[in-house]
């Protein structure tokens, strides 16, 4: 088991495209470490330049203690799991479980031992002697899983494995993934581009685009508060709501409403600039008639999310989404309010997010007559 | 579809009349008569007609009239070419009896072996392999090269390697500094084998670049980053998916190289019957010592070792199938 330290890493392909641009990331000894963004972000280049599959441009990777820029990928000590799962289809599981140690020219029954214990624990004893032709997606999975385990590698990576099951085999086999790097406590580096994988599996997530890291943090650090508008608007099951306001001496105006500014942002602004208003549907409340401080608008699309619904509004600050109650009756044709919850607001300034910074400073009698607002 | 009348269905098998697997299409065309487009059997036959003549005039006859001669001891001139008489199995047995054609035997195996199961496999094999991730100017060099060899008239090849091992102006002399060596009369099995993958190893390369290219990446990543060796990689990944395209490579390239007779232009058959590999043993004896009916059942039984050949890469391709399926 190892850390991960990437410095400068950088991959131009034969013809231009650089697919990584100067990445600077440490991945934490047995971290569940998640790349995520868009498809072409460059996840999978990183993925396979750690793996040693892609010769980095410029720049180093470290595992643990060991400098591995130019070791070649089978002296690395990772297993990865490909997104086909990459079995070989002429042997049985045992042969495909075992197959890394009898390259490590393991003896032959040892090896078969070995991999009928790994093979017990993600439960595929019954499938020993079968080929993957006869396994379903979830079992050659998980054989693909255990095929990594069997020869205890220092790191795993994990090339999109779930996006090839189907949505109720999906679930289950998260949690099991989870619950399965726990007790390995192996350090796991894991690619996608679903945000929700992302966010229920990982300790840490580094948000990329264009070949760059655009936020890192927590789950939850990047869920509450993403550092930029592109990790606003890839975050999240229902995109956060991004509207142009402007700063006035009595808060931001959105459309023709002003709204209170978020706590501690106050002296941080500048009366008369242009900010971006951020606020997530799920923060945001329903009126049926105005309230100080909300956005109004006419519903014109109703959404069942199944336990509750995603409204629609338009109105003077262009689109407005926001999660209602499922109880809550809504028609399209309404007029409806979404007041926002003021803990959750957050305003970008150039597309980056504005930070309170740690200390307040003196000129923070100004903050509370912004701060209050209209409330 | 049209109704078809109640005897066609009870007769119209022609159109799905081989015995292979029936088409997608089968069932359907099982209740409108036995043939997907409804023709009815007569019909039908008359489709079938003008290429069904074709092949009995230019294949089958041929076929039965070299068994024929075989049995009989027609000559190219004298008494015996204007009154052949049969002479049973007396041809076979002599063949089977003669030195001249068990040596013939042992030389064209040699020159399979060596030129097409060794030579033009395995290196077609390699330039496959070597290519494989290559693109752009030196890919298509070496294709167009190796391609060239191949379309290229065997005469005129000839022509150029008679030039190229020459004894004494000789472009291969001048190159690897052997002045005077007459390759083709001190090593003449060598000279044609080489001179046969040389030419052939086009079609084994082109078939197996295609097949390595059916082999996932993420499988030989697997392996790479288990630590496997290009050996192993070729063992435990490569090999076993394509071996399909192999057996039908080795079964292709031996047929075509057991029936070559493009060496005779290089050594005809010399110096001493060095080279006098199976075809040009048949023609010498039919066509240049006229005894059309000894060389009738030496063909015989050279399209019998072919049968053989056949069956044995065909058994090991249906094994195969049973133990994937
Ligand atoms: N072998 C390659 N040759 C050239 N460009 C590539 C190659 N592989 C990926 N790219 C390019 O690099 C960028 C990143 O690709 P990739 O890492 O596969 O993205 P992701 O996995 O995030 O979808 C893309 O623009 C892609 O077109
Ligand atoms: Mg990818």
């Amino acid at each position: 088991m190892a850390a991960i330290t990437m410095g400068q890493l950088t991959k131009v392909y034969p013809g231009g495209v650089r697919a990584l641009n100067e990445i600077d990331l440490t991945v934490e000894d047995g971290e569940f470490f998640a790349l995520l963004g868009p498809s072409g972000c460059g996840k999978t280049t990183l993925l396979r330049t750690i793996a040693g599959l892609e010769e980095s441009s410029g720049g180093s990777i470290r595992i643990g203690e060991n400098d591995v820029t130019s070791t070649p990928p089978g002296r690395r000590d990772v297993a990865m799991v490909f997104q086909d799962y990459a079995l070989f289809p002429h042997m049985t599981v045992t042969d495909n479980i075992a197959y890394p140690l009898k390259i490590k020219k393991v003896a032959g029954r040892e090896r078969t031992v070995k991999a009928a214990e790994t093979a017990a624990e993600l439960g595929l004893s019954d499938y020993l002697e079968r080929r993957p032709g006869q396994l379903s997606g979830g079992q050659q999975q998980r054989v693909a899983l255990a095929r990594a385990m069997a020869c205890h590698p220092k790191v795993f990576l994990f090339d999109e494995p779930l996006s090839n099951l189907d949505a109720r085999m999906r679930l289950e086999a998260r949690t099991f993934l989870k619950r399965l790097q726990r007790e390995l406590g192996v350090t796991t580096v894991f690619v996608t581009h679903d945000q929700a994988e992302a966010l229920a599996l990982a300790d840490r997530i580094a948000v990329m685009e264009g070949g760059k890291i655009r936020q890192l943090g927590t789950p939850s650090e990047v869920f509450r508060r993403p550092a930029n508008t592109f990790v606003a608007s890839f975050i999240g099951s229902t995109p956060m709501n991004l509207l142009d306001g402007v700063v006035r001496a009595q808060g931001v105006e959105v459309g023709d409403q002003l709204l209170p500014v978020p706590v501690g942002l106050g002296d941080h602004l500048v009366e008369g600039e242009k900010v971006v208003y951020g606020i997530r549907p799920e923060y945001l409340g329903h009126a049926p008639a105005a309230v100080p401080g909300s956005l109004g608008g006419e519903v014109r699309v109703v959404e069942n999310l199944g336990s509750a619904q995603l409204v629609t509004l338009e109105g003077s600050a262009g689109f407005v989404q926001l999660v209602v109650n499922e109880d809550t009756p809504v028609a399209i044709g309404d007029h409806g309010y979404a007041v926002p919850r003021q803990d959750r607001v957050l305003l970008y300034r150039d597309g980056d997010l504005i930070t309170g910074g740690a200390d307040p400073s003196g000129l923070s009698a100004d903050a509370p007559s912004l701060a209050k607002g209209p409330a | 579809m049209p109704e078809t009348s109640p005897t066609d269905t009870s007769t119209g098998t022609l159109g799905n009349g081989s015995k292979g697997r029936p088409s997608a299409g089968a069932p359907a065309a099982r209740e409108s008569g036995g043939d997907a487009a409804g023709l009815g059997r007569r019909r039908a036959a008359g489709f079938v007609a003008p290429s069904l003549l074709l092949i009995t005039a230019f294949l089958l006859f041929p076929a039965l009239w070299t068994i024929y001669l075989g049995l009989t001891d027609y000559r190219l001139t004298g008494f015996a070419a204007a009154d052949p008489q049969m002479v049973g199995l007396d041809n076979f047995t002599n063949a089977i009896g003669d030195d001249r054609f068990s040596n013939s035997l042992v030389l064209t195996l040699q020159f399979v072996l060596g030129s097409a199961v060794l030579g033009q496999a395995v290196i077609g094999f390699t330039i496959a392999w070597l290519m494989r991730n290559r693109t752009g100017a030196l890919r298509r060099t070496v294709e167009a090269l190796v391609l060239l060899a191949w379309i290229l008239p065997s005469s005129v090849i000839t022509f150029l390697w008679i030039a190229l091992l020459d004894r004494d102006g000789g472009t291969f002399n001048a190159l690897i500094n052997t002045p005077g060596t007459a390759w083709l009369l001190e090593y003449p099995m060598a000279s044609i084998i080489v001179f046969n993958i040389w030419k052939g190893a086009a079609f084994s390369m082109m078939l197996y670049a295609a097949a390595i290219g059916n082999v996932p990446p993420s499988h030989l990543e697997t392996a790479r980053l288990a630590g496997a060796s290009t050996w192993q990689q070729l063992r435990d990944v490569v090999f076993p998916r394509i071996k399909g395209h192999i057996l039908t490579n080795l079964l292709l390239i031996s047929l075509w190289t057991f029936n070559d007779f493009t060496p005779f232009l290089l050594t005809a058959g010399g110096p001493e019957d060095r080279t006098e590999i199976m075809p040009v043993f048949i023609y010498k004896i039919a066509l240049q010592s006229g005894e059309l009916g000894f060389g009738a059942a030496i063909s015989v039984l050279m399209l019998l070792i072919n049968l053989v050949i056949a069956l044995v890469y065909v058994r090991l391709l249906r094994q195969r199938k049973d133990k994937t399926a």
